[in-house]
């Protein structure tokens, strides 16, 4: 008999077993690292929910996971990806409904017993059970990550959250696919309970066995009664979400409030390029003004619409790159181990400088040593480092004391003292080439032979710093994005005499820090930096034609970059712009010839937000075109008007076509770095795909054709690249289908 | 190999590297840090310095002299606040002004049997932070209250307390056998002994001049670390604060006596001062110090503690140690080329020098002849407690670190260092540099 109630069912995942008077249904993936839902755990669940049904000693079910950290992470994408037409995709999407509409009304008690993260389907598999409990971890968490990859919740998530914590809390959480934590999500009243992870499954079962009984009785009685329950009828009185609530969901007049707001709002971000929040947002109004069955056939349709959509597929794309570089180590050699880094040293602790620091001793956890020139300098390190830790502190997402003790592991200097046992030095010096070879015989000098040297240069390739260097095989380029905290992509640089090991470490260090990491082979300006130097250039041709600031930044944001050239100027500083865009006009020649515009406008000490002067004012509580600047421009404060739409594709086209160079050049070793590269580290839109998804889907033709148009306006610097030509000459695609 | 010099017939401990806080009057720049955090930094920038893998550390031996009620296994807390792994072992120790003597000889002795081979020892002390007690009346009524299962059952408690039961109690620096406080106990033995008012004056004279010299020969610039002082890191502690370059034996004259105001000589100016700071080192076996390839900065040679009655001259300690120190490590007074003695009081420092050449003592003492003469050109050459200042448990760190880098810089090879401490305890430690 125990044989027989512990086997195993081996395709799907899934156990089965009684205890306790209760049916512990365990959902396990064999060789998976987290489980995922498809038709066949579909099938299979509903098997064993008829067995356990039928089972006299069950008198209640506790769905829980075999996987260390991880309940259910979502429904299994690959499988989606296969799907070809919009009506297959809503079959399907039907089918999850029915399948949990039964477990919603199934005779006996369910319980879910969440660990780890609870995603998607995940989530929506736990909405449909009577009650739900979860571990305190940290790794706990729910949501609705489906908007991030072009979709949304189809298997009734759309309906039962709204249903089960208002339609507020609901669209907060499923048109932006954020993921709470278990504190949070029970308060939002998406958990009933949380509880020490080492008793989850005892307290899961004892629960179970309570509502079987009818001594528990879940009450969630959302409204003035349900928020006097969980705060007290005084404090209810004084709650903001209880009068919101009140005002704006329970009523159709305020409900369409709510949800015009909430479109309104969707609109400023997506800017219609990403169709999935704004389709969830329909699927939830539906379910609530024309009930549940309306809203379930409104989801699915949808869902069926958005599984086949060409920014969907984009976007799942997008997601495999990543998952793919997370697995690959960075060389061509699969083998390739990384070595231990038990230590970091940091040259430099101005923005880059500090923002490194707080990566690695944060997210790396190891001790961190930052070298400043005076303590002044250094203290203004340790300040900036402090800070980002205050901000997670302030949110929560961090306790005081786990920040002291990550903060414990930074210490500043003015000499070169500690940095003899650090593994890997990164420098964030000023980008200058004497200065930065000076630093690395510095450090070569007061190192041992397995330290490794890297770069966060932006544009000074590798190879010209590590000339005359003992040790050029320790040398490499970590390239960081400015803030360091925020932005997700980590460029690596290797010169072809850099050593495998130091690469494959270094690519660990990225990953570890919590980066997507790119590795690119070695030139001026690599591949982001020379991809957007085209681009920033276009943006100031225009200018120097007339356009209008906030136009031109408008364009491109409407195209879908997050800020516009312009603004982007100011941030990271129009004289550090002015400079490699020097070094890129030195070693490409005319075609990446900068306008004079910009180094007349550095000249007058506009150097953007940090001199609080630039293309905008810093002074105001908004943020206004500074109007003066344009007396430094040719056509002075008599602006053009000037089409977006062609202004937005003269800046992007720039760009597309100085990666597909660097790929013909071989700086990038495939297109999908090229794309995750400029997807995460210059804001190209993720909607597109990237560079090169964006060329494949408009053809390599059509491509041409509209260079070669552009080429004849206003010259040379659209000049095709010849791996574009070549590709279109053979009607090929950068991606082999 | 026979003649290999060891520590009591074990293997021989270096002290590889040491650092220090500046030391600082209490209520000055560190009035906003903690023990705690003193001690956490300085340890944090000592592993720096020495450049060590932390995975060698086997154990931190560190003290603290007046406790931190929140964090009281101090040497626990400031392993874990530097972010060293936490797998390393910890203690605390303490033995009032001699505690991290006590650490490093502690230390020493696992290390020199084999039990462990790298160590970081030292101390911390806040007296900007010292714990301020409730009466006990007050305790006893909030212990109460705590139980009171009522409002009116928690208010009870307070009815029969004082007024001056209110006021907070600050810890006391005093003798508990005696009643006696170290001020009082520096009066005695400067009357009995008869050090006159300027003998102690120049004494403390001396120690200011020396210790601004050694400032500004930049001689501190490898031992006393800069503090960015969290949270804004905007203030920088750079050096010792009570150290005056100006002081003169006039000016220290016009100090009036505060622990006998009638007939006393001990002031202000010829004592140690309340102190905030911290101070460090790395110990290792002789051959594990080898085998990482550090130039130790000394070897310790031998130890010897001792105590007399405290109410007898409480801080007469020192004298009673030094000659076995020596004994044990087969060396005479003459042997010494450098005395480092802590300073708690002037009255302290030359009562114990004439304990040293004394006979009437050095019988008192059950030994034969006194142990002789210490020359002042020897003594205390870049300054003492009273010009450094003194927080408690990080003196004999400061001591031995201050006496290696003297030897170093003037090329001697020995150094005695002599700590007296609370409960008519001392110390006297031999260093020796190969």
């Amino acid at each position: 008999m125990a044989v027989k109630i512990q086997e195993l069912e081996a395709n799907a995942g899934l156990s089965f077993r009684v205890e306790d008077g209760v049916a512990v249904i365990t959902i396990d993936q064999p060789s998976e690292a987290v489980n995922t839902l498809s038709p066949e755990v579909g099938e299979e669940l509903e098997r064993l929910l008829e067995r356990a049904r039928d089972d006299a000693n069950a008198r209640a079910i506790v769905f829980t996971s075999g996987k260390k950290d991880n309940f259910v992470a979502g429904a299994k994408i690959e499988f989606l990806q296969k799907i070809s037409t919009a009506a297959d995709a809503e079959a399907v999407s039907r089918r999850g409904q029915q399948g949990f509409d039964r477990l919603d009304a199934y005779p006996k008690p369910v319980v879910a017993a969440i660990h780890g993260s609870c995603l998607g389907g995940g989530l929506e598999l736990v909405l449909a059970c009577d009650y739900r409990i979860a571990s305190d971890s940290p790794k706990t968490g729910v949501g609705f990550p489906e908007v991030q990859l072009g979709l949304l919740p189809g298997a009734g998530g759309t309906q039962r959250l709204p249903r089960l914590i208002g339609a507020q809390a609901a669209l907060d959480l499923i048109l932006t696919g954020k993921t709470v934590r278990a504190q949070k999500a029970r308060k939002l009243g998406i958990l009933d309970e949380v509880c020490p992870r080492p008793i989850l499954l005892a307290v899961a079962k004892q629960r179970a066995i309570e509502l079987a009984s009818g001594r528990l009785k879940p009450q969630r009685a959302r409204g003035l009664g349900g928020t006097a329950k969980r705060f007290g009828v005084l404090k209810s009185l004084a709650h903001k979400e209880l009068w919101t609530e009140l005002a704006l969901e329970d009523n159709p007049v305020g409900r369409k409030i709510l949800f015009d707001q909430a479109r309104k709002q969707l609109l400023k971000k997506t800017r219609g390029k990403y169709p999935a929040p704004e389709k969830a947002l329909e699927t939830v109004r539906v379910g609530l003004e024309e009930g549940m069955e309306q809203g379930l056939k409104t989801e699915a349709k949808l869902f069926g619409e958005l599984v086949v959509s060409d920014v969907s597929k984009r976007l799942v794309e997008i997601f495999f790159a990543t998952t793919e570089l997370k697995k690959e180590n960075g060389t061509s050699d699969p083998r390739a181990k990384p070595h231990p880094v038990k230590k970091v040293g940091v040259l430099g602790g101005g923005l880059m400088g500090s923002g490194i620091a707080y990566v690695t001793m944060a997210n790396l956890g190891v001790p961190v040593r930052v070298k400043e020139k005076d303590d002044a300098s250094a203290g203004r390190a340790l300040k900036q480092v402090r800070g980002l830790l205050d901000e997670r502190v302030k949110r929560r997402s961090l306790s005081w004391r786990e920040a002291d003790s990550k903060m414990a592991l930074l210490t500043a200097t003015t000499d070169l003292s500690g940095f003899k046992s650090a593994d890997l030095i990164i420098e964030a010096v000023f980008e200058d080439l004497s200065l930065k070879r000076q630093v690395l015989r510095d450090v070569e000098a007061n190192t041992g032979e397995s330290t490794i040297f890297a770069s966060n240069t932006s544009s000074i390739p590798i190879g010209q710093i590590a000339e005359g260097a003992k040790r050029p095989q320790n040398a490499i380029g970590m390239h960081y994005f400015s803030p360091v905290n925020k932005m997700p992509l980590l460029e690596i640089i290797r010169n072809p005499q850099t050593a495998d090991w130091v690469t494959v470490t270094c690519v660990e260090v990225g990953k570890r820090q919590g980066k997507t990491v790119i590795v690119v082979n070695d030139g001026v300006g690599f591949y982001t930096s020379r991809a957007l130097a085209p681009y920033m250039n276009e943006a100031a041709h225009l200018l120097a034609e007339g356009a209008d600031i906030a136009e031109l930044d408008r364009a491109l944001v409407d195209f879908g970059f997050p800020v516009g050239p312009i603004t982007l100027l100011d941030e990271v500083g129009i004289d550090v712009a002015a400079k490699v865009g020097k070094i890129m006009h030195q070693a490409f020649g005319e075609r990446l010839g900068a306008p004079e515009v910009l180094a007349k406008i550095v000249e007058e000490g506009r150097l953007g937000r940090k001199s609080k002067k630039g293309f905008y004012t810093y002074d105001g509580k908004k943020k206004d075109v500074d109007q003066t600047v344009y007396d430094l421009l040719p056509y002075g404060r008599d602006r053009k008007q000037m089409d977006r739409q062609q202004m937005a594709e003269r800046c992007t086209l720039q760009l597309v076509n100085e990666a597909i160079r660097c790929l013909g050049e071989n700086i990038l070793r495939k297109p999908r770095d090229g794309d995750v590269g400029a997807i995460f580290g210059l804001g190209f839109p993720a909607y597109l795909g990237g560079p090169f998804r964006y060329a494949d889907s408009m053809g390599a033709a059509k491509l041409l054709e509209r260079l070669d148009h552009w080429q004849q306006e206003h010259g040379n610097r659209f000049e095709p690249a010849p791996l574009l030509q070549e590709l279109a000459k053979q009607g090929k695609k950068f991606y082999a289908a | 190999m026979a003649d290999r010099p060891t520590l009591n017939g074990h293997r021989r401990v270096a002290i590889v590297s040491g650092i220090r806080t500046p030391f600082v009057k209490a209520g000055t720049v560190f009035s906003g840090l903690t023990a705690l955090d003193l001690g956490r930094m300085v340890v944090q920038e000592l592993v720096q310095r020495a450049d060590i893998d932390p995975q060698e550390i086997d154990q931190v031996v560190f003290g603290q002299v007046i406790p931190t009620i929140t964090a009281t296994s101090i040497a626990r807390e400031v392993l874990i606040a530097a972010g060293l792994p936490r797998t390393i072992e910890a203690y605390t120790v303490a033995r009032a002004c001699a505690t991290s003597i006590q650490a490093l000889t502690d230390a020493a002795n696992t290390i020199s049997l084999g039990l462990a081979d790298v160590a970081i020892v030292g101390g911390t002390e806040s007296m900007s932070d010292v714990p301020v007690f409730a009466s006990r009346p007050l305790a006893q009524a909030l212990v109460a209250a705590s139980k009171g299962k009522d409002l009116p059952g928690k208010l009870r408690p307070f009815q029969k307390l004082k007024p001056k039961d209110l006021l907070p109690t600050p810890p006391a620096i005093a003798e508990y056998s005696t009643g006696m406080t170290m001020g009082e106990s520096a009066e005695k033995m400067a009357k009995e002994n008869g050090i006159s008012r300027k003998e102690q004056d120049e004494i403390a004279l001396a120690s200011h001049r020396n210790a601004a010299r050694a400032w500004s020969e930049g001689k501190f610039k490898d031992e006393v670390m800069h503090v960015l002082i969290p949270p804004a890191f905007e203030q920088v502690a750079e050096r010792d604060n009570i150290v005056r370059q100006d002081s003169t034996l006039e000016a220290l004259a016009e100090l009036r006596p505060v622990f006998d105001k009638k007939y006393g000589t001990v002031t202000a100016g010829n004592s140690s001062p309340l102190t905030d700071g911290a101070a460090a080192l790395v110990v290792m076996s002789e051959e594990k110090a080898r085998s990482l390839g550090y130039e130790p900065l000394g070897f310790l040679r031998a130890y010897a503690y001792a105590a007399t009655d405290p109410a007898d001259q409480l801080l007469q300690g020192p004298a009673y140690a030094a000659p076995v120190a020596l004994e044990r490590a087969g060396m005479t007074l003459q042997d010494v080329d450098l005395f480092e003695m802590h300073e708690a009081f002037a009255a302290q420092v030359a009562s114990n020098l004439q304990a040293f050449a004394s006979e009437e003592f050095a019988r008192k003492a059950g030994r034969s002849t006194p142990l002789g003469e210490v020359d002042h050109s020897r003594l205390n050459l870049t300054g003492g407690s009273i010009a450094l200042g003194h927080p408690f448990a990080a003196t004999g760190a400061r001591v031995v670190l201050q006496a290696l880098h003297e030897l170093k810089q003037r090329g001697k090879s020995t150094a005695m260092c002599t700590v007296c401490a609370a409960g008519g305890l001392g110390v006297a430690v031999i260093l020796e540099r190969a």
